[in-house]
């Protein structure tokens, strides 16, 4: 493993074990209002500061860790492999089985989606647990991601259809599922990696964006993406650059997963 | 040709003196008219103002008017016989010299001036009154301007006595009848241009959807000012729509805009730290935050949880449990006060100056809780049953202080055991909750009150109401309390005596504030900015804080 | 043949955008919120006037009934008339649309320069350096919330596309350099490489021909990426264009003004795709 990819993992590692680690890292709950001191700057008690309701802005970025690094990760795996499923296996068969694909593909792009989140979140019980909500919001996110990269997926797998080496792997009596995991899967990494490695950061931020409709982390859990919303308040941001430190968090470890991502022979002269 | 002067001798000296002086008084009269004009000049080339509307508005006709961007417009442009001095309170003649209501609130006259033209040249007269009326009590109308006067069925009668004389007769007594007409535009009974033609300061110039509403001086506006100018100064106001308030203030702090009507408290600290002269807090407003229980007996959550909520001694244990003081100091910024009751100090007349804000006692919250049954078992409430006090809040999204205040009340009712779970939801889908469904346990939202008058707000405290909003349209009352505030409701807009009114009000109020069905939050502070180049503002409590003397303001260059 | 094809393309595109208006439509019925307005809370308005205007906004209940209609009054022109703002669809759309398109055009315009131009030098110089920064640089872009990228270019005072190019060139810039990455390791580049190929030949000779099916339909996309970006963008920097209305209208449940918007969002986007494999099926006929 070459030195960035160990590097990636151990920023990686050090960012998880951080927020395993939260119960004793932090100086407070994530929850604990300091209603004395809001948005106060930081300080030996507070190294991050705290927040407009006195919370200590730290802990809620350890704690919000948990929340964001685990499940944006997996819900981009999940858009992912119905990426590869629907557009891979669609290109791949060709014909009228990708028309049909990429037709409900452009339906999915252009239909408001809002107002299925908004029905998902009316079938939910108002007393859900913050985490449950969460949950549900990044299987939703999962489920409705798919579509860019299954557009490209399929153009890509259609061109591998007619390859020298698929031609050549088929002429050896390589078939049907087999020929596709083996042979054709493999050459459409570059698009699953760039699907998953958006994905993280745009689920992230969409899952405080749908605190709209009700979805989302519930108050008081934090998530990244409630922490980033913070940033909208700009007037304020360039007195209180404390408040980007959630960003440069996401930023490295955005950059982190694409250096796990990239192999150093496509990129080295 | 050269002057001998001397040749004239004393009288020549005296006729001389005085031509003198004729001439220094002629110079003087031609720099002060010179200066009339130029002041009349500078005076009417007052400039532009330029605010933002939170939302597009809906419609241009006055009499439809239902969102915050309407009334806005129809502030400005329309003329109205009366109007409701925004900073004393009191009700000032307008279109109207004068008038008088009857004894019994049935009937109103109006003495009319004259010599009144619209934007298009059309004269006024009562006809263009008697008109507007028939359209406002058209039954096909349903708007919330000729709803306020309909106190019974049956017809309204105007009758035109001379074209600056009409009376208007209601078949029922209408309370409070002259100051609904503060909301009344006239529209031309005979203009083509219908509701484009307008009495007010200001005319529509131009209208770009989704984007801007400008606004032009109507060039025979019949108001002068003391010293006989022509108003209003201000050459048009430019209304922008954005209902973003990040970029208001961006736009204001860059000199893109002139006033911000209504100011949120974060910002204003901000302001006032970076600019003190530009942000302007006039005080308690009349806006209250409040937090409700759903009482509805159809209403799909938990049988156990209605009784909770239905037990008044739950609903005040509750208030007791909240910390209005943290309210107000830390999602306000302190530019609020706890609320005592459902009016706020701020309107004078009305409120119930014995009513005090609930003090924060989470322990006598608690001693009350156990009173019926309630026990705190490692941390968690429970009732009598057994079953955890669990509840949601539910607030519409994208209210930056209602959330915070579901957060802070979910604090605070932790400590003793509540657990609250804050949903915020889109107000299209908090309304269906709240009117339709009955899905729903706790609602914080925010009562916006536009009149001074507590009959504007019969639709809140009628038990048979729509907006009762705790247990809406009860085919009878279901608790005493309720049908005494029915009926207390119903005795002070059938009286004409402010007196009378006041008591039955009062009395209101204290049943309100005994049985809590909404428990009343804080009543948030009038917080305004206005740039320095505006001239002659003066915000006050009522709606439009800001620009509610338009016809004086006036915007200097930079 | 030809033209039965070509008749039998056309015919899929109108069956799918009418079956977009069809589904749109009945996502916005089932959702929660349809059937209220903001009036229902107006404490002002009686009991007969609150029950005609509910009266009068459920004539859009039955979502076939309603689109039926719609369909005969499309048919002769008739887009029928926004609820939220009273007035008609067709005139809405004609205003806004010219601003719309030409912020999505100068915004794609400006995102597919940068991404091409980074992804390129990138694939030609292929310095890890160089490599890391433009990551580092895309990447702290798609960390940016839309709202504050919106917010920054009403700040900065720069025009609403900006914006737009800066939301969408981060993801076009990842799949066009990972394309790009991919098609260096192919042997027939290999086999160029060690016959002493210049970098450039190579680059714009045999590696983007190779994958431009796969960036044509990326460009596809990110036609469907730049209208998801319009909405914020147009609704903070206060542009009157086809976003800001769809945000309006989603708000207030305009079912008429949805409908419309999600059709012609629904065509925009066959078109770009189908016009992406159209344009990617001739390539790869060229190179064949």
């Amino acid at each position: 493993m070459n030195l960035w990819r160990k590097l990636a993992c151990a920023v990686l590692a050090i960012v998880l074990c951080a927020a395993a680690a939260a119960n004793w890292l932090a100086p407070a709950g994530y929850a604990r209002q300091y209603r004395e001191a809001t948005s106060a700057p930081p300080s030996r008690a507070h190294w991050l500061g705290t927040d407009e309701l006195g919370r200590d802005r730290f802990a809620r970025v350890l704690y919000g860790t948990r929340i964001s690094l685990l499940l944006a990760p997996a819900a981009a795996l999940l858009s992912t492999l119905m990426a590869a499923l629907i557009g891979g296996l669609a290109g791949y068969l060709g014909g009228i089985w990708a028309r049909m694909a990429m037709a409900v593909t452009d339906l999915f792009l252009s239909l408001p989606w809002l107002f299925l989140l908004i029905t998902a979140r009316a079938l939910m019980p108002l007393n859900v647990s913050p985490l449950f909500s969460v949950m549900v919001t990044f299987l939703l996110l999962g489920l409705l991601g798919w579509t860019t990269a299954a557009r490209v997926l399929c153009t890509t797998a259609g061109s591998l259809r007619s390859a020298d080496f698929v031609r050549q792997a088929r002429a050896a009596g390589v078939r049907g599922q087999r020929l596709f995991w083996i042979h054709v899967m493999p050459n459409l990494k570059p698009v699953l990696y760039a699907q998953f490695w958006i994905s993280i950061p745009v689920f992230i931020l969409s899952e405080a964006n749908l605190g709209i409709l009700g979805l989302g982390v519930a108050e008081p859990m934090p998530s990244w993406g409630s922490l980033l919303k913070e940033l909208e308040g700009l007037v304020s941001v360039s007195e209180e650059p404390w408040k980007l430190v959630p960003l440069i968090l996401l930023v490295v470890v955005v950059m982190s997963f694409q250096l796990l991502l990239t192999r150093q022979d496509e990129v080295a002269a | 040709m050269k002057r001998d002067v001397g040749k004239w001798g004393p009288m020549k000296r005296t006729c001389g003196k005085t031509l003198a002086i004729a001439a220094i008084c002629l110079n003087f009269l031609a720099v002060h008219s010179l200066a009339q004009t130029a002041g009349q000049t500078a005076a009417q080339s007052g400039g532009e103002l330029r605010f933002c509307l939170r939302s597009e508005p809906k419609t241009f006709d006055p009499l439809k008017v239902e969102d915050e961007a309407s009334a806005a417009v129809r502030y400005l442009t329309g003329g109205t016989l009366l109007r409701v001095n925004r900073q004393t309170q009191e009700l000032e003649p307008e279109l109207a010299m004068s008038w008088k209501v009857s004894k019994d609130g049935r009937q109103i006259s109006f003495r009319l001036r004259s010599g009144i033209l619209f934007s298009d040249g059309t004269p006024f007269s009562a006809d263009d009154v008697a008109y507007t009326v028939q359209q406002l009590m058209d039954p096909a109308l349903h708007s919330a301007t000729g709803d306020a006067f309909r106190s019974g069925t049956g017809n309204v009668e105007t009758k035109v006595v001379s074209p600056t004389q009409i009376s208007i007769t209601f078949p029922a007594p209408v309370a409070g009848l002259d100051r609904l007409f503060d909301q009344v535009a006239i529209l031309p009974q005979h203009s083509s241009k219908k509701e484009l033609a307008v009495l007010g300061p200001f005319m529509l110039g131009d209208y770009k959807p989704g984007a801007t509403v400008f606004l032009k001086r109507k060039p025979n506006y019949w108001k002068t000012d003391e010293q006989g100018r022509r108003l209003p100064y201000l050459d048009s106001i430019r209304l922008d729509i954005q209902p973003n308030r990040d970029v208001e203030m961006l736009r204001f702090k860059r000199g893109e805009l002139d006033v911000i009507n209504s100011l949120d408290s974060e910002y204003f600290d901000k302001l006032a730290a970076s600019s003190p002269q530009m942000a302007h807090d006039a005080g308690p407003s009349l806006d209250s935050e409040q937090l409700w229980f759903n009482q509805v007996a159809s209403a799909p959550i938990p049988a156990y949880k209605k009784n909770w909520f239905r037990s008044a001694n739950f609903r005040r244990a509750i208030s007791e449990a909240i910390n209005r003081e943290d309210l107000s100091r830390v999602v306000f910024h302190g530019h609020a006060q706890p609320a005592a009751g459902p009016f706020s100090p701020a309107n004078k007349f009305w409120f119930n100056s014995k009513l005090k804000p609930q003090a924060y006692s989470p322990d006598a919250a608690l001693q009350a809780l156990q009173g019926d049954g309630f026990r705190l078992e490692n941390g968690t409430l429970k009732d009598k049953d057994g079953n955890e006090v669990v509840f949601s809040i539910v607030t519409n999204a994208g209210s930056k202080t209602r959330e915070r205040m579901a957060v802070l009340i979910q604090d605070d009712l932790q400590k003793i055991g509540i657990h609250v779970n804050v949903v915020t939801l889109d107000f299209p889908s908090l309304i269906e909750r709240m009117t339709q469904t009955f899905d729903y346990e706790g609602i914080i939202l925010g009562l916006t009150n536009v009149d001074l008058d507590p009959n504007g707000e019969m639709n809140v405290w009628l038990s048979s109401a729509e907006n009762h909003q705790w247990n809406p349209q009860q085919k009878v009352p279901e608790t005493a309390w309720e049908a005494e505030v029915d009926r207390l409701m119903r005795a002070q807009a059938s009286s004409t005596d402010p007196r009378k009114r006041k008591e039955a009000f009062d009395r209101v109020q204290e049943i309100v504030v005994e049985q809590q069905p909404f428990i009343f939050l804080i009543n948030k502070n009038a917080l305004s900015a206005v740039s320095t180049t505006v001239r002659g503002a003066a915000p006050v409590i009522l709606s439009p804080q800001t620009y509610w003397n338009a016809e004086r303001l006036t915007v200097t260059p930079k | 043949m030809l033209k039965a094809k070509i008749a039998g393309h056309a015919l899929a595109l109108v069956a799918t955008v009418l079956l977009g208006g069809v589904l749109s439509a009945t996502l916005v019925r089932l959702a929660p919120g349809f059937d209220v307005d903001e009036q229902d809370l107006d404490p002002h308005l009686s009991a007969e006037s609150a029950q005609a205007l509910r009266a009068a906004r459920r004539q859009d209940h039955n979502i076939l009934r309603f689109y039926f209609s719609y369909m005969n009054r499309a048919a002769h022109g008739d887009l029928g008339t926004s609820l939220a703002l009273g007035r008609p669809v067709r005139t809405l759309l004609r205003d806004r649309a010219p601003l719309t398109l030409r912020l999505l055009a100068l915004g794609l315009g400006l995102a597919w320069a940068a991404a091409l131009a980074l992804a390129l030098s990138a694939a030609w110089l292929r310095l890890s350096v160089y490599d890391a920064v433009s990551t580092l640089v895309s990447g702290t872009l798609l960390c940016l919330p839309a709202a504050v990228l919106a917010l920054l270019s009403v700040l900065w005072n720069v025009p609403g596309s900006l914006a737009i190019a800066l939301i969408v060139f981060p993801r076009i810039y990842r799949y066009a350099r990972n394309l790009l990455a991919k098609s260096y390791s192919l042997p027939y580049i290999v086999t160029a490489r060690a016959k002493g190929l210049g970098e450039g030949r190579i680059l714009f000779w045999h590696v983007v021909p190779g994958v431009a099916p796969q960036l044509l339909a990326v460009a596809g996309v990110s036609v469907s990426m730049a209208v998801g970006a319009a909405i914020p963008v147009e609704t903070l920097c206060g542009l009157a264009g086809v976003g800001q209305l769809a945000w309006q209208a989603a708000l207030a449940r305009d079912l008429p003004l949805l409908v419309n918007i999600t059709i012609l969002v629904t065509l925009v986007t066959l078109l770009a795709n189908s016009g992406a494999d159209v344009i990617g099926h001739m390539v790869r006929g060229q190179e064949s």
